[in-house]
C-alpha cells in the first residue's frame, strides 16, 4: 500500500526561480537562503520518496478567470513548465504519476470531494519553485509528481476548514492504493505577503512564526481562522496559506523534524516546515 | 451568511466586484503569457488594446502605465504583472513600490526592518 511518509511546507516565490536560473544560488546573497532548506533535501535524499503531490496555485499561467476551478488534479504523463509572460523556464518537463492521479481523483469524489480533472496542465512557479528548492535544477527530476492545484486567486477561495478536510481525504486516497509507493506531500504559498495596493509590502513575522508553530500541535485551530483574518494578518496574498493545511490535513501522525523562519525574499516572508508522517 | 472581505486598508480583495469590473482588462493582460501576443503589443499597442473591451479609465491607465490605478479599476495583482513584462521586465517587489510611490530600496528597507524588529 502507498503511505504519505511526510509533508513539508514551503514559501513559492518567483524570484527564488530567476536566482536559480541566472546560477546565483551559490552567491553569498542567496546561499543561506538555499542552505535553509538543507536538512529537507538531506530528508528527501534518505527517504526517497516516488512521488510528490504538490498543492500549489495558478498565477494565471495555465488558469483564467473564465473559468476557476476550486480544486484541480493532475492526471498527466508529464506537466511542462508555463509561460508566465517573461518565457518559459529552462526546466525539462515534470514527469507525472497518472495511475497515481486517477486514484485519487476516485477515492477523492467518492470522498465527496468534486475536483476538477486536468489531463494537460502547464505548470508556473506555484510549482517548479518549490520543485528547485526542494530537487534542486535537475536535468532529470527524481520524484513525479501530481499537482494539487487550489484556488487562491478568485474570490470566494476555499475556507482554509475545507482545505484541512482535503488533506484529511487525501491521506485516505493515497492510503488506499494498491501500489507500494512512498509519497511526500508538500503544501506551498506564502508566507506573510501583500502584492497589491497601498497596503503592499505587508509581512507579519509575528503571524508567521505562530503559524509555523500552531500548524505543528494544533492545524484544527488553524483552519477556524476566517480568509479575512487570514488576509488581514498574512495580507491578501498570503491567503495562500491555506495550501500548507491541505498538506498538514494529509498526516495523521506527524512529527515535526524541521522548521526554518528566513525573513523576507523579495517582498514575501520565506518560511519552510518538514513534518515525517507515522 | 457569506464572509465580507471589506475593510482591510490599503486592500483590493478580488472578490465579485472586482473580477466583474476587471474582466476584459485582466483578459488582455492573461493574453500577454503568450509570446506572439506580446510582439503584437510591442509592435502597436493601440491595435492590440483595442481588441479588449476596457474602459476608457483602464485603457488610459495603461498607458499611463499607472499601476496601482489598474489595481484600482479590477486588475488583479498577477495579471497586471505580465503586463509589466510586456512593457519592461521588472522585479515584483518594483511593481510593488511603484504601487506605493516608493522607490525599490525603500520598500525593502521596510520590509527589512519589520523583520528585524521582529528578531529583536
Amino acid at each position: 500500500m502507498a503511505r504519505i511518509i511526510g509533508g513539508i511546507g514551503t514559501s513559492h516565490i518567483p524570484l527564488v526561480g530567476a536566482i536559480v536560473d541566472r546560477g546565483l544560488a551559490d552567491s553569498a546573497q542567496w546561499k543561506p537562503f538555499f542552505d535553509s532548506y538543507q536538512p529537507i533535501r538531506r530528508w528527501l535524499a534518505e527517504q526517497r520518496p516516488a512521488v510528490a503531490i504538490v498543492v500549489y496555485n495558478d498565477h494565471g499561467a495555465d488558469f483564467f478567470l473564465d473559468k476557476m476551478p476550486t480544486f484541480a488534479l493532475g492526471l498527466a504523463d508529464s506537466y511542462p513548465p508555463a509561460d508566465e509572460g517573461w518565457g518559459i523556464r529552462p526546466l525539462p518537463a515534470l514527469p507525472g504519476d497518472p495511475e497515481l492521479s486517477w486514484h485519487l481523483a476516485e477515492s477523492l469524489i467518492e470522498q465527496e470531494f468534486d475536483l476538477t480533472l486536468c489531463q494537460e496542465l502547464r505548470v508556473d512557479h506555484g510549482l517548479l519553485v518549490p520543485m528547485n528548492l526542494l530537487w534542486g535544477s535537475a536535468q532529470s527530476w527524481p520524484v513525479r509528481i501530481v499537482p494539487l492545484q487550489v484556488n487562491v486567486l478568485l474570490h470566494p477561495i476555499p475556507t482554509a476548514a475545507r482545505c484541512l478536510k482535503l488533506g484529511q481525504a487525501l491521506g485516505r486516497a493515497v492510503a488506499s492504493f494498491p501500489q507500494d509507493y512512498k509519497v511526500v506531500i508538500v503544501g506551498t504559498g506564502g508566507m506573510s505577503h501583500q502584492l497589491h495596493g497601498a497596503r503592499g509590502g505587508h509581512t507579519n513575522p509575528h503571524f508567521d512564526n505562530n503559524f509555523l508553530e500552531q500548524l505543528d500541535r494544533d492545524p484544527a485551530g488553524l483552519a477556524k481562522l476566517s480568509r479575512r483574518e487570514l488576509m488581514a494578518e498574512a495580507g491578501a496574498e498570503g491567503v495562500e496559506l491555506i495550501m500548507w493545511l491541505i498538506m498538514r490535513g494529509a498526516l495523521d501522525r506527524a512529527t515535526q523534524l524541521h522548521r526554518s523562519y528566513y525573513g523576507p525574499v523579495s517582498v514575501t516572508a520565506a518560511g519552510s516546515i518538514l513534518f515525517a508522517n507515522g | 451568511m457569506s464572509e465580507r472581505y471589506d475593510g482591510i486598508p490599503g486592500t483590493y480583495v478580488f472578490d465579485q466586484s472586482m473580477a466583474r469590473a476587471g474582466y476584459e482588462l485582466n483578459k488582455m493582460a492573461f493574453a500577454l503569457a503568450r509570446k506572439e501576443n506580446r510582439e503584437a503589443f510591442a509592435r502597436d499597442e493601440d491595435e492590440f488594446l483595442a481588441r479588449y473591451a476596457l474602459t476608457p479609465a483602464q485603457r488610459q491607465a495603461v498607458k499611463e502605465r499607472n499601476w496601482l490605478r489598474l489595481i484600482e479599476l479590477g486588475g488583479n495583482i498577477y495579471y497586471i504583472y505580465k503586463l509589466t513584462a510586456a512593457v519592461k521586465p521588472i522585479p515584483m517587489s518594483e511593481l510593488v513600490a511603484r504601487q506605493r510611490g516608493l522607490d525599490q530600496e525603500a520598500l525593502m528597507r521596510e520590509i527589512a526592518e519589520r523583520d528585524q524588529a521582529w528578531r529583536g
